[in-house]
């Protein structure tokens, strides 16, 4: 019988040949760029000869892994990040032969905190998303205590007596780090022993220990308080519809699409709005990035041409059709370093 | 027949008792199965309700005057004219026609974006499909917007403010205009089934998930079905019965409850690191759902089997046929509607699996309807999967119809189960 399958198994793969050339392009990577890179992908299909890319959803972390897998084409051509490559990252393509890689940056994604329509809005700052998500929170100088807060009022007077209640990401997501690393952390630095366990303050008598202010401002409540809500979105939307108390955690896109069930808050008095992340003045948003093998283009069609159609100004410059999927757009500067960078293919540079 | 009189002024009370156990049991399980029936119905309506609106569209009908100009000039174009023609500039350009008032730039936009961005391609596949048009005027519907189209269904309210809509005062003014001049209106919406993965909501259907699922369950077939029948044969029929077959028998019941996102990791690790077959392919796919369906094969072939009467296969050796004859030509026919039954039962199941997929890289983005099994392919369960994942509310309506063809497929496949177990089953 084992023989039978064997010989089975490896009559069916010569039958079907080792991995032929392949005509179209491969994507994997962030389930956030996801919904925009599949949009230029149609777009890049439909107007040219080359057929429409392949793209998958990985999230950034597995997406750079099978990148970072090696040169050839059953590696794919180009990963999606919801943050930029680690140098960890970089050592691993360049151990697999991968040496140029061409970083393009694709805009800015806000990440809302927002609530059914029903409820009030809320008017929030990093700091109240710090002390009322955080495991642990400062009890005076130098001092933690485990999370104590039960409602919003606890956390901030002038927030209503409401229960804490926060739907968001699993920690796999790629949200959940960004918000980690903007909101909680943003909030987190406004201790100023905090921040100084950061770089070391010789004045306060601090040591710097990076990996304990990470831990400190980076981990989440496990206590109920924040729930953990799975990948999806728009299930995250339909819960704060039936739950009017809850708040919930999601990118920008959803909030653009569903503005007549839910409502951003505030943070730190500017709204989750276009022009204000595009602007910076809403503190949550971060870059969104695509890498390209360099050593694919020329091999599989069509890359250099999908590039360019990523980074033209109908695509995602300020009035880009990737603008109605709610993407942020970068400013003038940024935009026309990227067009450099996609015309010559710059090799990435990590500072 | 004392002993009995003995016991009676005892029974009746424990026969009422008795009784009163038997009638809850009873209505315990009818409550159960009433329960289950309320459950499936809430789902089925459920998707049902919200999926039936994806079956319509909302249409633009726009009188379309094709110049010569616009192809080239020249009487006879060539093909590749015809590809690259204006197909945008063209539509915009009737539009404007209808709307004389609209001057500015910002306006003209914002009226060209009732129109699907996907309406200039349906407008060229209509060209090219008929050439001979050309310089003639045609009257066509072209699909309008999602926007538009969850304003036309009801499902996001017209009074609703700018931001909601997502469509401004003087677009919505457009909107009725056409309306009542019957240039807009929702029409079956052939989309959903003949066109592969968008992601605008209006130009997207279930063709290439429909297809990439049916080439998986042929190839999961044509592998696990011979091997499970032949597995269950030998282990029923020719195996001795000793440690090493039991130890397999163990083994073969234990494949069955794997968690079946083991397997994709199987076949990730396998076929596509060293096999090396091409990522995302059916080809892939149906391999790793057939190492999931052939225990499922195995085990009902084997019941099967169990199920036909010695007496066949002693009186089959007894007038001189081998061993294999008397199992090939009287035991496997006889066992074969339920070994049908268990292939299509495991088989249908695999259809709805998304989790080795995933390991494959068939949760992708496959806008082309693939043609081979090596083609990048995804399958139904899996664009259940991604569009419900969408931002667009247009999206919500297609994961219900997905869910509804899913249901469609699975449905079928049992049916056909049941008629061939019908036809065929016999009874000792």
């Amino acid at each position: 019988m084992f023989k039978k399958s064997l010989f089975f198994a490896v009559a069916l793969v010569s039958m079907t040949g080792v991995a032929e050339a392949r005509d179209q392009i491969k994507i994997v990577g962030s389930s956030t760029v996801y919904p925009f890179s599949t949009v230029v992908a149609e777009q890049f299909g439909k107007t040219t000869s080359f057929k429409t890319p392949v793209v998958e959803s990985t999230g950034s972390g597995g997406g750079l892994k099978l990148f970072c897998a090696g040169i050839g084409v059953k590696h794919p051509d180009i990963t999606n990040a919801s943050r930029r490559i680690k140098k960890k990252e970089v050592e691993r393509c360049e151990k697999n032969g991968i040496t140029d890689i061409v970083e393009v940056k694709v805009g800015y994604d806000g990440i809302v905190v927002a609530n059914s329509k029903k409820s009030e809005m809320f008017k929030l700052t990093r700091k109240d998303l710090f002390l009322a998500l955080a495991k642990d929170i400062p009890a005076g100088e130098g001092k933690l205590q485990p999370n104590p807060h039960k409602t919003w009022k606890d956390v901030n007077s002038s927030l209503p007596a409401v229960k804490i209640e926060v739907l968001g990401p699993p920690p796999t997501s790629g949200t959940r780090d960004a918000f980690a690393e903007l909101a909680l952390e943003g909030g987190c630095k406004k201790f100023k022993w905090i921040k100084a366990m950061k770089k070391g303050d010789k004045a306060l008598g601090i040591k710097k220990d990076k990996k304990a202010y990470k831990r400190l401002c980076h981990t989440v409540r496990e206590d109920g308080a924040y729930i953990e809500a799975g990948e999806n979105d728009n299930m995250i939307i339909s819960k704060l519809e039936a739950n009017p108390k809850a708040l919930g955690i999601f990118g920008y896109s959803f909030l653009d699409q569903n503005a007549d069930k839910v409502q951003g808050s505030t943070i730190g008095g500017n709204a989750p709005t276009f022009e204000n992340i595009a602007d910076g003045s809403y503190p949550v948003s971060r870059p969104l990035y695509f890498y390209v093998k360099k050593a694919h283009i020329g091999v599989i069609p069509g890359i250099e041409e999908y590039m360019q159609e990523f980074a033209a100004e109908k695509t995602s410059g300020p009035d880009g059709y990737l603008g109605d999927k709610g993407l942020i757009s970068m400013g003038d500067v940024e935009r026309a370093r990227r067009k450099e960078i996609v015309m010559n293919l710059g090799n990435l540079k990590l500072n | 027949m004392t002993e009995m009189t003995f016991q009676m002024p005892d029974l009746p009370k424990g026969l009422a008792k008795r009784h009163k156990a038997e009638k809850r049991f009873r209505l315990m399980a009818l409550a159960s199965v009433l329960l289950g029936l309320i459950f499936l119905a809430v789902l089925f309506i459920n998707v049902l309700t919200s999926g039936a609106d994806a079956i319509r569209q909302s249409k633009v009908r726009l009188d379309i005057n094709l110049q010569i100009n616009d192809f080239g000039g020249s009487k006879g174009p060539d093909i590749q004219q015809l590809k690259n023609a204006n197909y945008q500039g063209i539509i915009k350009r009737t539009i404007y026609k209808n709307f004389p008032e609209v001057k500015s730039r910002r306006d003209k936009r914002g009226l060209y974006r009732l129109v699907s961005s996907g309406a200039a391609y349906e407008l060229r596949e209509f060209v090219l499909d008929d050439p001979s048009k050309i310089g003639t005027s045609i009257s066509i519907w072209l699909p309008a917007s999602d926007d538009v189209d969850m304003i036309m269904k009801g499902k996001v309210s017209r009074t609703a403010s700018s931001d909601v809509r997502r469509l401004s005062d003087q677009q919505m003014e457009w909107l009725e205009k056409l309306e009542a001049e019957g240039n807009l209106e929702t029409k079956f919406n052939w989309t959903l089934f003949s066109s592969g993965d968008s992601r605008e909501p209006e130009l997207a259907g279930v063709a290439a998930a429909m297809v990439g699922s049916l080439y998986s369950i042929i190839v999961c077939l044509i592998i696990s079905f011979p091997l499970g029948v032949m597995a269950a044969l030998y282990l029923e029929s020719f195996a001795p019965k000793n440690r090493f077959t039991s130890f397999i028998e163990v083994n073969i019941n234990n494949l069955a409850a794997v968690p079946s996102i083991v397997f994709g990791l199987l076949g990730l690790a396998v076929f596509l690191n060293f096999f090396e077959l091409p990522r995302s392919a059916p080809l892939v796919g149906g391999m790793v759902l057939s190492l999931m369906t052939m225990p499922t094969i195995i085990i009902a072939g084997r019941v099967a089997i169990q199920g036909v009467p010695p007496s066949i296969k002693e009186a089959a050796l007894a007038e001189g046929a081998s061993p294999v004859q008397a199992v090939f030509h009287h035991v496997l026919p006889l066992a074969m509607p339920g070994v049908l039954t268990g292939t299509i039962i495991g088989t249908a199941r695999a259809l709805g699996e998304t989790a080795p997929l995933l390991m494959i890289g068939m949760v992708a983005f496959v806008v082309d309807v693939p043609k081979s099994i090596l083609d990048p392919a995804t399958a139904l369960p899996v664009q259940v999967y991604l569009w419900s994942d969408m931002p667009e509310k247009g999206f919500a309506e297609r994961t219900s119809a997905a869910i509804l063809v899913l249901l469609a497929f699975v449905g079928l496949m049992n049916l056909t189960a049941v008629l061939l177990r019908k036809k065929f089953e016999i009874r000792w």
